[in-house]
């Protein structure tokens, strides 16, 4: 397997510079017109349950991005070793590896955090924004092809989920990342409480859906 | 050769130790500062039932100097030479009451450290669908409660779990436990939103959430009877010193 990885490490060396168009592309297309959430339509069970509060959307963000990223760059790796009879179990217990790693970590260094978080995060192993980059990027392309593709996916997860996660902790509770806005305005608040309730966030998410389409001219292909 | 029987077999073999591996190192050199992260949050919970806690206040000092552990029996006589964080509560929750091992957190006055300001009891349950656990804090007299602090594994979100919310928790403050010698316990009752200020052992139901409050009327009514003996014992020296 290490001679064949490494093989193919030189090719790329010589292929193409580090950030080229193609590579950039990688990064921006799925904050946009490949966004996973709003375009692809993946992992959006998360995005209703884990945006109440902008600290946890953050948190989940960045853990989908390092696990996306991660098993994106050991499947790459591994993609002309791995038998192709089992390369779906392969590609869930690497997940599954990543996935494990972040809960650890997270319970050893932010624990209020990951009391919060503790089944979504469990959760990411399932997130279809996973298994789908891996599938279909990470077991056909070059380690840092997949690794760009991993976190432009994870940036565009995010992005959408601080975007719920703005209106949802403003408007629902009146505070930003735990920061009492309108109380410090000297305004009087009283929070909406639809927009804490998972229902709130699907008509958010649909409304986010809406206007990105409109704004990038996306039609679902039939 | 990429496809044959043995070559899927070994792949796997190979992919199993190696990430079983890689976990089991994960999980032993994270483990010191995971367990110093639960200690410090069952600290952090026992000090918040009886008094409100700033951000960023220093727990671990705080806990040291006013917090007295000790570990009771049923009959309320203090077990000397046992540690209350090695008791494992859900452990003696299998138990008959009377063969528990009670820890109790006593909050001590600060200026004088042998009275006792709080007792502080853990408390341990069964819910609707999984176990619920907490602490309950009475005042000096042993008998009104100061605060309650409750915690669930798998309550119905926006339902029964509402039973860690500061707005359920609130309405048991200032409830009383005892009457005379029996032990009445707070009970939740069913239904929202009346007002049960005059009856020292009602407070208001969480609509929706009827079989999630019955479980902790139970874990309630279950554990004051546990540490009645070592209240009564408690109540007693301290009319004494009045």
């Amino acid at each position: 397997m290490s001679a064949e990885t490494a093989e193919v490490e030189v090719v790329e060396k010589k292929s193409e510079p580090l950030f080229s168009k193609k590579n950039k592309k990688l990064l921006t297309n799925p904050l946009d017109i490949d966004n996973p959430i709003t375009v692809q339509i993946l992992g959006v069970c998360s995005a209703l349950a884990v945006t109440t509060q902008m600290k946890p959307a953050f948190v989940m963000s960045l853990g989908l991005m390092i696990v996306t990223a991660s098993s994106n760059v050991v499947i790459s790796f591994m993609r002309n070793s791995i038998p192709s009879r089992i390369r779906i179990i392969v590609q869930l217990a690497i997940v599954s590896l990543w996935v494990i790693l972040v809960d650890q970590i997270l319970k050893a260094y932010v624990y209020d955090v990951s009391k919060q978080l503790s089944v979504f995060v469990g959760l990411i192993i399932t997130n279809c924004i996973v298994m789908g980059r891996l599938e279909a990027f990470a077991m056909g392309n070059k380690p840092w092809p997949s690794f760009l593709d991993g976190i432009g996916n994870g940036l565009g997860y995010g992005l959408i989920l601080m975007t719920v996660a703005f209106v949802r902790e403003l408007f629902g509770a009146g505070s930003l990342f735990g920061f009492k806005v309108f109380e410090s305005m000297g305004v009087r608040y009283t929070g909406n409480g639809l927009l804490l309730l998972p229902a709130g966030a699907c008509i958010l998410v649909g409304i986010v859906i809406w206007i990105q389409r409109t704004l990038n001219g996306h039609r679902e292909s039939h | 050769m990429r496809q044959s029987n043995l070559y899927i077999v070994l792949y796997a073999a190979a992919i199993t130790i190696v990430c079983g591996g890689a976990l089991a190192i994960a999980s032993q050199s994270l483990k010191p500062l995971q367990d110093a992260n639960i200690e410090m949050e069952r600290k952090k919970n026992i000090l918040s039932t009886v008094m409100k806690l700033e951000e960023g206040a220093n727990i671990e000092q705080l806990y040291a100097a006013r917090v007295k552990e000790r570990v009771i029996d049923f009959q309320g006589n203090v077990k000397s030479g046992m540690k209350a964080s090695s008791v494992i509560i859900a452990e003696q929750y299998k138990l008959k009451p009377e063969e528990r091992l009670l820890p109790v957190y006593e909050f001590r006055n600060q200026a004088d450290t042998s009275k006792i300001e709080n007792a502080v009891m853990p408390v341990y349950g069964y819910g609707l669908w999984n176990n619920i656990w907490g602490f309950v804090a009475l005042q000096s007299d042993l008998n009104t409660v100061q605060g309650v602090k409750f915690e669930h594994a798998g309550e119905t979100p926006g339902l029964g779990a509402r039973i860690t919310s500061d707005d359920i928790q609130e309405r048991y403050k200032g409830k009383s436990v005892f009457d005379g010698d029996n032990v009445l316990s707070v009970v939740m009752q069913k239904g929202e939103g009346f007002d049960y200020s005059k009856d020292p052992h009602k407070v208001d139901g969480m609509s929706g959430a009827t079989l999630t409050g019955k479980g902790v009327n139970n874990m309630l009514k279950d554990y004051f009877t546990c540490y009645k003996n070592y209240l009564k014992k408690n109540q007693k020296t301290l009319s004494l010193n009045l």
